[in-house]
């Protein structure tokens, strides 16, 4: 059975679970949601996720959605399959969701203003608030210091091995590089840097790359 | 060696307060006061490089983020005290996805309220009821998705209480006490029941005659 991903490819939630997905060879296949047509508002989609957000998945009869909780239940799923993405202990497996929450909480907002403001609004022919980003990308040194104190004791987030923690930052930091002209905050930490060479290099994130057409 | 928790005070390190109780899993607590910069304290730091509550000291292991901290619990005791987590990976996995729902959905406006109402006379700034009126429509509307699931199952990952649910007590217990809205969790029948069942688990009750709201 091939797991449904509802969501456009080229939108950060959806390019998290994706991530997962090839990291533990999963056969997944992509429904597209047309978010400029509002597609996510329709009655139909919000069946399927009642906040009007991507993604959501349906794997058989089981369906799921919020990106953090899908990767969470893959990667148990397939244990034994692939990269072990949560840790090699129970003690492990918390520092992974440490992580995973101060990537929720302290950086996935900062990079999803930034990122709205300097990118997609300009995109959609509209004015993004230069001050809003310029407020974000402060807020973002800050926290990107935090990690790089954090990566010069370990190398991955989570101690010593590639865990969700990581995982969950790549598209995000695509984004801020890539798009946002954000290079900066990652190029300007050693350790940091050193950290985004070695998880943008793995061949599932390139695998992804390519499917997006970047 | 029995587990520490900083911070009871607050509402975030409720989560794991309530979380432990369930798990009958003894613990100690540390006041942290957050009103006198207890965040910015160089040796607090340390423990939580972010500078907020909570944090756990078990034994030489240190955790931070409340819904790490309950998850890890959880697990760990899973053979003792309430099953929190759901009997199957699927189950799980619904209990992570309505988790993320309050993480991502629910708890920013509520939050927003907590500030903007009790935290600012505090603190001595002026409350922005624009923000205020805005946060509170936003809740309104995670809160008719809980009523549209709710009618369907009696917690929010199926028909078992689960950390889904648990998640939400603290903050909840703010807005229907100190912040006098009440009304929004009454007007809508299936959230009431929820939060009639859940806010009278002996854990909970346990938690609010135990630590005292700072404000």
């Amino acid at each position: 059975m091939v797991v449904k991903v509802y969501g456009p490819i080229m939108a950060a939630c959806p390019q998290r679970v994706m991530a997962c997905l090839l990291e533990k060879d999963v056969e997944f296949e992509i429904v597209h949601v047309d978010l400029e047509a509002e597609e996510h508002k329709t009655s139909d989609f919000l069946l399927r996720q009642p906040f009007g957000q991507v993604p959501a998945i349906e794997d058989g009869d089981f369906k799921l959605f919020e990106s953090r909780a899908i990767i969470r239940y893959y990667a148990a799923k397939y244990e034994e399959r692939g990269p072990n993405l949560l840790g090699n202990s129970l003690e492990g497996r918390a520092l992974v969701d440490q992580w995973l929450e101060v990537e929720a909480h302290n950086f996935n907002d900062l990079v999803y203003t930034l990122v709205l403001q300097l990118v997609v609004l300009p995109r959609m022919g509209k004015h993004g608030d230069v001050v809003l980003a310029r407020s974000c990308e402060q807020k973002l040194e800050k926290v990107f210091d935090i990690y790089e104190q954090r990566l010069s004791n370990a190398t991955y987030l989570a101690g010593d091995s590639f865990t969700l923690a990581d995982l969950s930052h790549l598209p995000g930091i695509r984004y801020l590089v890539n798009d946002a002209g954000m290079g900066h905050l990652v190029a300007e930490r050693k350790h940091v840097n050193a950290w985004w060479e070695a998880i943008s290099n793995r061949s599932a994130w390139k695998k992804l790359m390519k499917l997006v057409n970047y | 060696m029995v587990v520490k928790v900083y911070g009871p005070s607050y509402a975030s390190p409720k989560r794991v307060l309530v979380c432990l109780i369930e798990k009958e899993i003894e613990f100690e607590t540390v006041p942290v006061d957050l009103l006198k910069g207890g965040l910015k304290d160089p040796e607090f730091l340390e423990l939580q490089p972010f500078g907020t509550v909570p944090v756990t000291q078990d034994g030489d292991y240190i955790l931070f983020e409340s819904r790490a901290i309950m998850r890890y619990y959880a697990e760990k005791y899973k053979s003792q005290g309430t099953d929190l987590l759901g009997k199957t990976i699927e189950e799980r996995g619904l209990v992570e996805n309505w988790l993320e729902v309050e993480a991502h959905s629910y708890n920013p406006p509520i939050y927003t309220l907590t500030v903007q109402i009790m935290v600012s006379p505090k603190l001595g700034f002026p409350r922005d009821e624009n923000l205020i009126k805005e946060s509170e429509e936003k809740l309104a509307k995670v809160l008719d998705v809980y009523e549209e699931k709710l009618s369907k199952s009696k917690y929010l990952a199926g028909d078992f209480f689960s950390l889904a649910d648990l998640s939400h007590l603290p903050f909840t217990q703010y807005l229907v006490s100190q912040m006098g809205k009440e009304y929004m969790i009454r007007s809508r029948k299936h959230v009431s029941a929820w939060w009639d069942d859940i806010s009278s688990r002996p854990s909970w009750q346990k938690v609010l005659q135990l630590y005292a709201v700072p404000f």
